[in-house]
């Protein structure tokens, strides 16, 4: 049997007490005080623990955040004095697209290691901007992989950063004639680097290249963040640089596998230059995401490059543009334009921005990239509430700019990433997807808003007058 | 008497009153230290807010989820005006914010706990038909009716029965009073009252529940002519005796909470009993595998069904699926293969315990999947021969009664029968305990507060509620039967589907930032 690709899930506890959503609200002037039925008590969860006792032994209630919303205190206090609101602080987290139900289920990925489950059905919009507005597939009787979920073990979540050779050509005596590059695969469709515009440290980066060793996948670095502590984790590090500082960092070029280069006017001289210093290199190229990264695409699959990386904004959009299109469009647009071209298969492409979540993986894929980039959710699983102070200069309230245990951080990680590769192999079983790079494009694996309006309500409703989502 | 169809003497609503002491309402009145219990708010209101017993005058806290709230001050009687003291203050409860989701908002709940304690539809200015979604169901209204059209014909006389078997094999025609069955909750998943008072409850109103996939207790016998015993992939508890039990027997293929995921039922759950009755170990976590292994095409399929016919010659054959893009071609082939009943599971149904990414992002929700199918089946010259059955995010009458115009025959519900039993739609039933409220749950202490006659009743007095709604859509349209309503999806408009002219006629959709 082949080993199989395992990631090393271990409980990692949150360092400070998780922010919850809702918050019990007890107006203890009105407590009976002796009362038999006092329904901390009786708290299934026992979130109350000891504050039931006398008020003034009671502790600084940090229970508050933690209820599990049965709304049983509230509803059978005997003099109703529990009430319930949503939490002020729960409403700071993170933003408009980094919601707080994001970062509150990332942080429980990271503590745990475990998929999100939860009784009861889904609790969201209809459809929703990005992202939400598609649905994957699912085969219901014939599955051509036939494994279901005790199959799961079987299903591949590689992908590949090395470029592909076609045709291959062979001697004679049947040997391999072609010069083949050097196969560089990711057992796991996904590549980690550290966010710029946010909190950076040494910690955090030893912890991030840790967990790109415990994953066994890569991690991009800036070349001002390489240092010695790093070198242990030096196999699965890929410098990024650009044309004005590659002869800079030839040391950096030599040891790693993989380099990434920032697309500038003179990148062919670029790449050029660094195929000089490590010819059998993985290079990838790190592109804008802006209305000219189609084009681009195609043009710099004919260099000699292996994997195109694109960035769009942290949330996700199209760089430099007034009405900015989101990942989901433009993934689709580049793919699409490297098809019509006849030249998918020559390139390998990630996409960097906006993946918050591990159906964003699984749909970024299906949309067409190869594999993306996990940025901001590195810092979530450190704690992070991305309240964007540190980009202020002011102090991190998760504490993670000063000390912590670098272990505890690359475990966090790891378990984030190891909860998205078991939701990703959940949606893949059920699409009878065996293989990742089955899945890259595979649009019929999935079904758009869009189109199943047109579909469905149609002809029913006619021609709908309320373009987009609202 | 005849049992199935218009002559169907509906039970009684019996008012069945919250379980807790304090019920959730969507106002609050409170009583401050002015008051003097001079005893006018008593006398005044009609609702019975303000409780107030003869040889004891103090005043009591109001009853607030009687309140009918603001608009009650249009009336003399509105006690915030009238008190002299003014120690009366009305406001709306700040609890909704943390009640709810976008597609079971907190109006939603508790309209339909109103309406499973009563039987009647709720007098509190609630809204209970329209979810926060801001898309299917939510967006879709019926078009306003011409008043010529209208039926004057009282509830009695209305039908409101389904028929399940249309095929003409020779089996029982098996008709529903309802349009509504009870979705599959497994013995593991529910506590056994619970699960029993279903049964009780789709008895009284002439219709079915069924076992789902956890053996079928004996308790459930006494109500076996209303109890599909449900067969899926991890075949526990089914047994031949079950199967012959059975009026319908239901093949699950898939759920929609979990499509292509099959059946998940958390360690913690599994307690000796639940254990013995699926035969496996106490405590171990329990999957149900997908899919069917031994079914890889439709003449596979057709296996299954036969050997279900074959052991009951009485059975009627339901084949539960999922909602991928090609379930229309799925409906068909199980039609051939001989289900009697087609039932759909749209992606947003409910589920003891599914994957989060399964929920959201697996298969189409329901209200694009009953066209597709009921056009096609249309196309194939079928749709008359089968019965077609939705389910998956169906939450209240108009729902049902929207899912059949737009194509169903009828609907199963699962959710809305456990928000009749006080469920607040937590999402902790999967795992631990189980459900604090006792829904949910296989913990003998937690199953205890919930007894089978309330529950039973509340069941009874939300669908006696929904019928009153159903009746009266019907009478609008100049329908006398449910049955005249199906696919006449002309009587739907779609709100962003109309100019902005013809829109503002209509309901706008509920819109709010909600926290989940």
């Amino acid at each position: 049997m082949p080993e199989k690709y395992h990631i090393p899930i271990k409980t990692a506890e949150p360092r400070h007490n998780t922010i919850g959503k809702y918050a019990i609200i007890e107006f203890r002037e009105d407590c009976a005080g002796s009362c038999r039925e006092c329904v901390k008590k009786k708290c299934i969860y026992g979130i109350f623990k000891e504050n039931y006792m006398h008020l003034s032994t009671m502790n600084e209630p940090e229970y508050l955040y933690a209820c599990h919303s049965c709304f049983r205190c509230v509803q059978e206090c005997t003099k109703g004095i529990f009430s319930r609101v949503v939490n002020p602080e729960y409403r700071t987290l993170g933003n408009d697209y980094w919601k707080p139900d994001i970062i509150y289920k990332l942080w429980y990925q990271a503590h745990t290691g475990k998929v999100p489950v939860s009784g009861s059905g889904y609790r969201g919009p209809f459809v929703a901007a990005g992202f939400d507005s598609m649905w994957t597939d699912m085969s219901e009787i014939v599955r051509p992989t036939r494994d279901g979920i005790h199959g799961r073990e079987y299903i591949n979540t590689c992908f590949e950063l090395s470029r592909r050779v076609s045709p291959l050509k062979f001697g004679d005596d049947m040997s391999l004639v072609s010069d083949v590059p050097p196969i560089l695969e990711n057992p796991i469709p996904l590549m980690l680097r550290l966010p710029d515009a946010f909190l950076s440290n040494k910690q955090i980066i030893i912890s991030s290249a840790k967990a790109a060793q415990g994953l066994d996948t890569l991690l991009l670095l800036r070349p001002e963040d390489f240092s010695d502590a790093l070198l242990p984790y030096a196999r699965n590090l890929v410098p990024r640089l650009n044309g004005d500082n590659i002869m800079d960092h030839e040391d950096l070029i030599l040891k790693s596998r993989a380099v990434e280069l920032a697309f500038d006017s003179n990148i062919q001289e670029t790449v050029r230059k660094v195929r000089d210093i490590k010819y059998d290199l993985v290079l990838i190229i790190g592109i804008p995401l802006d209305k000219n990264a189609a084009s681009r695409a195609v043009e710099l699959t004919h260099f000699d490059v292996d994997t195109l990386l694109f960035y769009a904004d942290e949330n996700g959009n199209e760089l430099n543009a007034e009405h900015p299109r989101f990942l989901k469009e433009m993934i689709r647009e580049v793919h699409l334009n490297l098809v019509n071209n006849f030249i998918r298969q020559k390139i390998n492409l990630v996409f960097s921005g906006g993946i918050a979540m591990a159906e964003h993986m699984a749909k970024a894929i299906i949309c067409g990239a190869d594999g993306v980039i996990v940025d901001i959710p590195l810092l979530i699983a450190l704690e992070c509430r991305v309240c964007h102070r540190c980009r202020n200069g002011l102090s991190c309230p998760a504490k993670i700019d000063g000390k912590f245990d670098s272990e505890w951080g690359s475990q966090r990680m790891i378990n984030l990433m190891g909860a998205w590769h078991n939701q990703l192999i959940e949606v893949m079983g059920a699409m009878g997807i065996r293989e990742a790079r089955r899945l890259r494009g595979e649009v019929g694996r999935s079904m758009w808003f869009e189109d199943l309006e047109m579909e469905s309500f149609g002809p029913i409703f006619g021609k709908r007058k309320i373009a987009g989502l609202k | 008497m005849k049992k199935n169809n218009i002559q169907f003497q509906f039970p009684k609503a019996v008012k069945t009153p919250d379980r807790f002491r304090n019920p959730i309402s969507k106002y609050t009145i409170r009583r401050n230290a002015r008051c003097v219990s001079c005893g006018l708010c008593s006398e005044l209101c009609p609702y019975g807010v303000h409780p107030r017993y003869d040889d004891y005058a103090k005043p009591l806290r109001p009853l607030d989820y009687k309140c009918i709230g603001f608009k009650c001050k249009e009336n003399d009687f509105f006690c915030i005006d009238r008190c002299p003291e003014q120690a009366l203050t009305l406001r709306r409860n700040p609890i909704l914010d943390t009640l709810g989701d976008y597609r079971w908002t907190a109006e939603m709940l508790i309209g339909h706990w109103e309406m499973a304690e009563t039987g009647n539809l709720p007098v509190v200015d609630l809204e209970y038909s329209l979810g926060n979604s801001g898309g299917g169901f939510d967006k879709i209204r019926f078009k306003i009716p011409n008043p010529d059209d209208y039926l004057n014909l009282p509830d009695t006389d209305m039908d409101t029965s389904v028929t399940l078997n249309k095929r003409g094999d020779g089996r029982p025609v098996r008709i529903n009073a309802i349009p509504c069955y009870g979705g599959g909750m497994s013995y593991g998943s529910t506590a056994l009252s619970v699960m029993i008072s279903r049964a009780q409850a789709a008895t009284l109103l002439n219709t079915l529940t069924c076992t789902g996939e956890g053996g079928y207790p004996d308790e459930l016998i006494p109500y076996a002519d209303h109890v599909i015993t449900q067969i899926a992939t991890g075949l526990f508890g089914v047994r031949e005796e079950t199967i012959l039990h059975a009026p319908m027997v239901e093949f699950k293929y898939a759920q929609g909470a979990k499509p292509g995921l099959g059946g998940h039922l958390l360690g913690d759950k599994v307690t000796p009993e639940v254990a013995a009755m699926r035969e496996t170990v106490v405590g171990n976590a329990l999957f149900s595998p997908f899919p069917f292994h031994s079914v890889y095409s439709v003449e596979d399929h057709k296996k299954h069904v036969d050997w279900v016919k074959e052991i009951n010659p009485k059975a009627l054959v339901s084949v539960k699926v999922s909602t991928p893009t090609d379930v229309d071609m799925v409906a068909v082939g199980s039609y051939y293969a001989g289900a009697h009943v087609v039932h759909l599971d749209g992606s947003y149904g409910g589920t003891g315990a599914a994957p989060d990414i399964a929920k959201k992002n697996i298969a189409m929700p329901i209200e694009y999947a009953i066209p597709k199918v009921h056009n096609f089946l249309k196309e194939e010259g079928v749709r008359d021969k089968v019965c077609l059955i939705a389910s998956g995010g169906i939450r209240n009458a108009m729902d049902v009664a929207k899912a059949i115009a737009l194509g169903a025959d009828g609907v199963v519900i699962g959710t809305a029968e456990l928000v009749a039993l006080e469920c607040v739609r937590c999402g902790h039933c999967e795992s631990g305990r189980g459900c604090a409220r006792g829904i949910a749950t296989t913990d003998h202490e937690l199953g205890k507060i919930i007894t089978q006659e309330w529950a039973t009743q509340r069941i009874v007095n939300m669908y006696i509620a929904w019928r009153k709604q159903w009746c009266e859509i019907l009478r609008q349209y100049g329908l006398k039967s449910i049955r005249e309503l199906v696919g006449r999806s002309d009587l739907l408009v779609h709100l962003d589907y109309l100019d902005e002219e013809e829109r503002s006629k209509y309901q706008p959709a509920p819109q709010a930032e909600l926290i989940i």
